[in-house]
């Protein structure tokens, strides 16, 4: 699968009658690509617009642009008042959430059936031509530095913010926070950001997902009368941004002496999505931290040692270099001996890697959970993301079962040997503590 | 609903209901107790939450150690909550799994083993989630408007329970509690999926119907006395952000007058699902209503909530604003105050209850779009109340009149009803940040 040839093409079926994904896609002829699964479970359709602009997008000196018009982009278009919009979308029941990641922009919505045709021209209004008022733009400011403040006071999200930066460095697109600073977020002008949206929302960095009570043919006929006539010149992707990978075990704490336990944030820089390895590590990830509540982890803090309610690891390879982190929140006289657990765990997984039925328990979990992953129309849209954003192919869903049967324990304890090395970890804890 | 539900309620009491759906080649078991935080006595508050967790901590056929992995073997999940009038436990896999969900459910309601070191290492874990808790103003602010609003219903601590009767309660505590309330006839089991009735009915019979009942648990009788005057708390701690929360005294689910005061929380807030699961999925469509409007649009808040849940006893209508920096708390309660009252003389206009309806009926389309969800909201309404206000919910929402709406606001929107909360922030002392490059130093 290519992301985006110049000419209308299409695969799968419209109908798609077989118990696979199966589904629907189409380039316009402005680039714009539509993905369409229909179901008949309930008379709803999901959509999701997404568009190469997250925050990796922010301009060196404004992070948080990306992110801050993601909250003012839907306060009025050219043609439309802000109040209107949202007449538009209360009235029928929808609630837009426009969400902001590293690399996507994404405007996502349920509606009845009934009422996509409507919903979607009104989306695709918003994302071509917002007029962001200054009034709005002034009101969700206040609400973006308040949300940030209260951030600041979250000793979870200070500890992998803390993280993410030292991993990264404070200027990478991953170091930087998606909300920005309260400073970025004050100075940034309307004139940027309609600046901003220009240069990075055209039809070729969109891809339109629709999932749900619609015939697909009749869905592409909608999208493309509402894109069809945009046009406006691709924009490059930033330029990759280096960071130096860790060589020492580096340890930082942020004291917040208000809070009733701490947050410990524990990690690494791992490898892309596109990386041959990405299967041998998820399967890695998911026995270190995920199977059953927290994996290995949860059966060492967890379980074993009630140290922790909160406990597991999160691989997120992405575009770049992702990170893995472990998280838990324990009590303050709990720390060292949590963060002690972690590096006895790791240490052990890369000595010895995992067992055969460790795998194979694993590999089950996750082939056996695609039904579920795949029964909503939130989360075939979902899924239908991941696809196009890593180039998987239509037919990925037919596909991982293979590539997770293909991984061995050595494959794993490979990766394992790549990423788990304690010498070389990161530590944050954030909380009511101070090193003595 | 338009799918057919089966139900039966077993010799020893268990009641059952199976709908297949079959969408998806998958099944949700689920299994409700009516038995949540307002069944505790001093001194044992937080017992129902920390029986839910032992109950994931081995039975007499499920040894300790093999408990996590017999769902996953099927790519399922699997969880359990606890809140105020319930416990309830579910599983979602393959349906080639039901036989051992069933198997599952039939173990934890009969045969948990409550060993002693587990009860110990989990009360470490509850502790910690407590805390974990704690470290949300808006979370430890709710705490105390739920503690003041009440002072006579068990509804009034804390589902996780008070930190001292968690460090003292014993192993005998845990386990006698578990023995009253862990019977078939305290109990629903609600199947949906890829499943067939008949299957269903004949595998239950053989997991649950040997199961035997026991004495009815009875339940705390105390009905809070009517509020007669306001009443408020101000917690003033450490924090960057200023939150208020003002809470009514609400109808419960079973009472005529829930519905229209959903309608009236779709009106000031924006309508969200019903039921304590759904309620969470999402921001509600909420740029029209009432209190968004008038604060939020305003500058004062940067977020506004209702919540309005289905509940057995009157619990609370709550609504929550989050100031923006530098809005002084009394100048957003005296705006939020400013509307409520508004609407408390006007009632809401008829295109209020129009869109108020449409986002209901629109609502209750999209969360029924997995098994799970079905499940949940089946279930959670038979222990609350009783499953046919669920059913009746779309016709009841669409004949809610405006006058109805304006009884209900003006029934609880009184001053005298309202309990009002504030979190006050001092100023953080700065936060200090120490690193090291130290190699040595773990």
């Amino acid at each position: 699968l290519s992301v985006t040839p110049s000419t209308t093409r299409s695969s799968g079926s419209p109908t798609g009658s077989r118990a696979d994904l199966d589904p629907y896609r189409t380039t316009l002829a402005n680039g714009l690509v539509v993905l369409v699964k229909e179901t008949r479970k309930t008379p709803a359709v999901s959509i999701n617009l997404a568009v190469r602009a997250g925050s990796v997008c922010d301009p060196g000196d404004a992070p948080g642009a990306m992110h801050l018009l993601a909250r003012v982009i839907d306060r009025g278009t050219k043609a439309r008042s802000a109040e209107d919009i949202a007449e538009q979308l209360d009235g029928r029941g929808v609630s837009l959430a426009i969400n902001v990641t590293r690399h996507l922009f994404s405007m996502a919505c349920t509606c009845l059936a009934a009422d996509f045709e409507a919903v979607l021209s009104l989306l695709v209004e918003i994302a071509i031509a917002p007029a962001v008022p200054q009034d709005e733009l002034t009101l969700r400011k206040r609400e973006v530095m308040t949300s940030i403040r209260q951030d600041q006071d979250n000793p979870a999200v200070r500890a992998v913010e803390a993280l993410m930066a030292l991993l990264y460095g404070e200027q990478h697109p991953y170091g930087r926070k998606i909300r920005g600073t309260v400073e970025a977020v004050e100075s940034l002008t309307r004139e940027r950001l309609l600046d901003l949206h220009a240069e990075r929302f055209t039809p070729g960095a969109v891809t339109a997902i629709i999932v749900g009570d619609i015939d697909a043919r009749l869905a592409v006929a909608v999208v493309e009368r509402a894109f069809g006539r945009w046009h406006a010149p691709a924009c490059p992707p930033p330029p990759p941004a280096p960071f130096a990978p860790a060589s020492v075990r580096r340890r930082r704490v942020v004291t917040m002496m208000n809070k009733a336990q701490a947050d410990i944030a524990y990690g690494f820089v791992t490898i892309k999505r596109s990386n041959p390895a990405y299967y041998a590590h998820w399967i890695m990830n998911v026995t270190l931290g995920q199977y059953a509540l927290g994996g290995r982890l949860g059966d060492s803090i967890r379980e074993r040692q009630g140290m922790a309610y909160d406990v597991s690891s999160v691989f997120d390879a992405s575009l770049l270099e992702g990170p893995l982190i472990i998280r838990a929140g324990v009590s303050p006289a709990n720390i060292d001996r949590t963060i002690a657990s972690v590096d006895r765990e790791l240490a052990s997984m890369r000595d010895e890697g995992i067992t055969e039925k460790e795998l194979d328990d694993t590999r089950r979990y996750l082939i056996g959970s695609m039904p579920r992953s795949l029964e909503t129309n939130a989360g075939i849209a979902a899924f239908l993301q991941t696809i196009e954003v890593f180039e998987l192919g239509l037919d990925y869903d037919r596909r991982l079962p293979d590539l997770l049967a293909a991984v061995t324990v050595h494959d794993v304890h490979a990766a394992a040997r790549q990423v788990l090395a304690p010498e070389r970890a990161t530590v944050v804890i954030a909380g009511p503590y101070q090193e003595p | 609903m338009e799918p057919s539900i089966r139900s039966v309620i077993l010799d020893n009491g268990l009641k059952v209901f199976v709908r297949e759906e079959h969408t998806a080649p998958l099944a949700s078991v689920w299994c409700w107790y009516k038995v949540g935080s307002r069944d505790e006595r001093p001194g044992q508050t937080g017992v129902s939450h920390w029986v839910e967790h032992m109950n994931f901590k081995g039975t007499t056929n499920i040894p300790r150690d093999r408990v996590k992995g017999i769902i996953e073997q099927f790519g399922g999940t699997w969880n359990g909550y606890t809140w105020i009038d319930q416990t309830t436990y579910f599983e979602t896999a393959t349906h080639d799994a039901l036989d051992r969900m069933l198997f599952i459910e039939a173990e934890r309601m009969a045969r948990c083993l409550y060993h002693p070191d587990d009860c110990e290492s989990e009360r470490t874990v509850i502790i910690s989630e407590l805390q974990g808790g704690e470290n949300d103003p808006d979370q430890l602010l709710d705490q105390e408007l739920t503690a003041t609003a009440f002072k006579a219903h068990p509804y009034r601590h804390p589902t996780i329970g008070w930190l001292s009767d968690l460090e003292s309660m014993t192993r005998d505590d845990l386990y006698g509690y578990y023995r009253r309330h862990y019977i078939p006839n305290n109990a629903t089991l609600v199947v949906v999926g890829d499943v067939d009735q008949d299957d269903v009915l004949r595998r239950v019979e053989q997991h649950f119907g040997a199961i035997d009942p026991g004495p009815a648990p009875g339940r705390i009788r105390t009905i809070e006395p009517e509020q007669t005057g306001e009443r408020r708390v101000t917690l003033r701690k450490e924090g960057t952000t200023a939150y208020l929360k003002v809470a009514y005294h609400a109808p419960a689910a079973g009472d005529p007058r829930f519905v229209p005061a959903l309608l009236l929380d779709a009106a000031l807030t924006g309508a969200k699902g019903v039921n304590l699961w759904s309620s969470f999925r999402g921001q509600p469509p909420q740029r029209r209503a009432r209190l968004y409007r008038a604060i939020v649009e305003r500058g004062l808040a940067a977020a506004v909530s209702g919540q309005l849940m289905p509940t057995a006893d009157p619990f609370l209508y709550t609504l929550s604003a989050t100031a923006t920096t530098g809005t002084p708390l009394s100048s957003l309660e005296a705006a939020l105050a400013e509307e409520v009252d508004r609407v408390r003389r006007e009632g809401i206009t008829s295109l209020e209850l129009e869109r108020s309806r449409k986002q209901l009926q629109a609502r209750l389309v999209f969360d029924a779009d997995s098994i799970t969800n079905i499940a949940h909201q089946l279930g959670y309404f038979e222990t609350v109340a009783d499953v046919d206000l669920f059913a009746g919910l779309p016709s009841r929402i669409a004949s809610v009149t405006l006058d109805q709406v304006a009884d209900a606001a003006r029934e609880l929107l009184g001053d005298s009803n309202r309990t009002v909360g504030w979190f006050d922030p001092l100023p953080t002392d700065g936060v200090a940040h120490r690193g090291s490059n130290d190699a040595g130093r773990d």
